[in-house]
């Protein structure tokens, strides 16, 4: 068990290609944290890192005290969990959850202890004999966390370990991940694209962009306070409404639409007039019955019936919004929308930093 | 093509079994030729039954051979044969699957110019290059030795190129989880990469073996001493009977011989064989 630090880590590759630029986290003992992001983003290349399968070509990775940037791979105390689960096809699955133990030296009655203690766990007691070609999807994802929980490793490192199942095995494998991680208590570092996996698994998360982090944070912190318009637009589904509009000293104008800049928690620096971008979450949007007057107008162009919500996709002054309403709730063509102002996010228009 | 018509069957299968004698009828007609007397040929006509002499056709090729074609006993021979295309075979996969695993796994300077090498070698075929081939090990001492015979073919070029063709479909992401388990470049080597080209060597032994045993051009050159003769070079021997006419029947038997033992490897690793060449899943 260990904190794992990355201090202004980098990857630029020989032809001048640059992956990952001076990222620095601070990964506490027995944290789960979740990297995320569109691929090409860089959040393999920075997982790969870490787990000594790529160059580190700035910066340092320390894994507990240790600074990891020259150490092999099998000797940096960590164990990954692949895409593709990347198990032995010719050995079976005792063998293949054996077979690093194996390489360590690890006394025989002891490899054997530790291999039934985590079938035991992972409840894969039963194909012990079998070949990975014999198991389902579901069964082979087990096992290749079984390889890696039989290490009692310092981290375990996750690549995107449930790309490879249907969307049901998916969130129940999500759930059995997130308890076995509290329960064995070892730093952990996940890497997917989907964001939800995020949200669910993370202690804390870090959003990347194009090799840079965007933000790093807890799910509610980074769902409630995006940095960005990037981690606004990525986080949350369906995605945030960003809609331009244009502040001047005492207010901020959508169309007809206004709300007072003290009820925004403006900062001192976010104040000058001008041109900004207005994030609102599609389920902050609420409909009013009442005066129309100052409220956002939307016309609405179709519906998605979600079963639980009713999706109103339409347009307020021009541009595409999706609200979401519950079930139940009247739709017309044109609707007027109000938003409570606490829910309001404001960016920069240009830089896209969160200016409230 | 799934398609069910009675008489398209019909025709499909008089062409399987067409196929099917005219590659069994000369294998027939010297299988039959070996169990008879010599006298039986003198005719002209031969025959299409099977005789009453295969024993003693059989036991005096393999005890005692041809005195009259200088030809030693064939047991003797098929023992070189065998050790000449087992060597071949053997030596073929071990050079050509190390060198593919270092051309495959390893960065090392001139690494393409070294493939490219080997890839060029493929259009040199024996027949090319057999005359500087045979000063060379005529000057190492190696003529009339099981050396001679099998060194200067064992360098391989294709089976180099079917192995690296292997290592590249087996996924990065295992080499890298092997990485992670401690494994070093050899036990990587012997622990993953050989399990799973076992269906590979398989079948390359198969092909390796008969091209070794089928040899014809290379011993006929660089064996003068009876001890290293080997069966198919000298069948030709048997048949150039001096002032003589050939005994027909005793070729035959020699031949029958000769086709033995690639037939037996073909069947016994059939399974491994076929497996090998269509399995594409790693």
């Amino acid at each position: 068990m260990a904190q794992i630090t990355l201090d202004g880590v980098g990857k630029t590759y020989p032809g001048g290609g640059m992956a990952v630029s001076d990222v620095s986290i601070a990964i506490a003992d027995g944290e789960f944290l979740v990297l995320v992001g569109p691929s090409g983003c860089g959040k393999s290349t920075l997982l790969r890192m870490v787990a000594g399968l790529e160059t580190i070509t700035e910066g340092t990775v320390s894994i507990g005290d240790r600074v990891v940037n020259k150490i092999e791979p099998a000797d940096r105390d960590i164990a990954m969990v692949f895409q593709n689960y990347a198990l032995y096809p010719h050995m079976t699955v005792r063998q293949n959850l054996a077979y690093g133990l194996k390489n360590r030296g690890t006394p025989r009655d002891e490899i054997t202890r530790r291999v039934d203690a985590a079938a035991a766990i992972l409840e894969i007691g039963a194909f012990l004999d079998r070949k990975p070609r014999a198991l389902s999807g579901g069964q082979r994802q087990r096992v290749a966390m079984g390889r890696a929980i039989v290490r009692e490793p310092a981290a375990f490192l996750f690549d995107e370990p449930l790309s490879n199942l249907d969307a049901k095995l998916r969130q129940s494998m999500r759930g059995e991940i997130r308890l076995l991680q509290k329960r064995l208590g070892t730093t952990s570092l996940y890497v997917t694209h989907d964001q939800l996996e995020a949200m669910t698994l993370a202690d804390r998360l870090v959003v990347l962009n194009a090799g840079r982090i965007e933000q790093v944070g807890t799910p509610m912190q980074v769902y409630r306070h995006p940095a960005t318009t990037f981690v606004a637009a990525f986080i949350g589904s369906p995605a945030m409404n960003l809609i331009p509009a244009q502040m001047d000293g005492e207010f901020v104008r959508v169309g007809d639409a206004r709300f007072s800049l003290p009820d925004l928690m403006m900062t001192e620096a976010g104040g000058a007039p001008g041109d900004i971008t207005l994030g609102i979450r599609p389920e902050d949007l609420h409909p009013v019955s009442g005066p129309k007057t100052g409220k956002l107008s939307l016309a609405v162009v179709y519906v998605e019936e979600l079963g639980a919500q009713r999706l109103v996709h339409g347009r307020i002054a021009g541009h595409p919004v999706v609200c979401s309403l519950p079930i139940g709730a009247e739709v017309h063509e044109q609707m007027f929308l109000r938003a409570d102002p606490t829910a309001l996010h404001l960016f920069d228009e240009k830089s896209g930093r969160r200016l409230n | 093509m799934v398609e069910d018509r009675p008489w398209l069957n019909r025709l499909v299968h008089l062409v399987l079994i067409m196929g099917v004698l005219i590659v069994a009828f000369p294998v027939y007609i010297a299988l039959i030729a070996s169990t008879h007397a010599p006298t039986a040929f003198t005719s002209g006509v031969i025959p299409l039954m099977p005789g009453d002499q295969m024993w003693q056709n059989y036991a005096q090729m393999l005890g005692t051979g041809l005195s009259t074609a200088g030809a030693p006993p064939l047991s003797g021979m098929m023992f070189n044969s065998l050790i000449m295309a087992l060597v071949i075979a053997i030596g073929k996969i071990v050079i050509s699957i190390t060198s593919a695993f270092a051309i495959v796994y390893f960065r090392f300077p001139f690494r393409q110019l070294a493939f490219w090498a080997i890839f060029v070698t493929l259009m040199l075929p024996v027949e090319v290059r057999i005359v500087p081939t045979f000063k060379v090990v005529a000057d190492l001492g190696m003529l009339n030795s099981y050396a001679g015979l099998t060194i200067p073919l064992i360098a391989s070029a294709t089976a180099t190129f079917l192995f690296r063709q292997v290592f590249l479909t087996i996924p990065d992401e295992l080499t890298e989880a092997a990485r992670i388990d401690g494994a070093g470049p050899m036990k990587f080597f012997r622990d993953i990469l050989l399990p799973l080209s076992q269906t590979n060597i398989a079948a390359l032994f198969v092909i390796l073996f008969i091209y070794g045993w089928n040899q014809y051009l290379w011993p006929l050159l660089i064996t003068t001493d009876a001890k290293y003769y080997t069966v198919v070079a000298s069948i030709k021997r048997l048949a150039e009977a001096v002032d003589s006419v050939p005994q027909w029947n005793l070729v035959m038997a020699a031949v029958i011989l000769a086709m033995l033992p690639p037939v037996l490897v073909v069947i016994l690793m059939q399974r491994l064989f076929v497996k090998g060449l269509v399995e594409t899943e790693k």
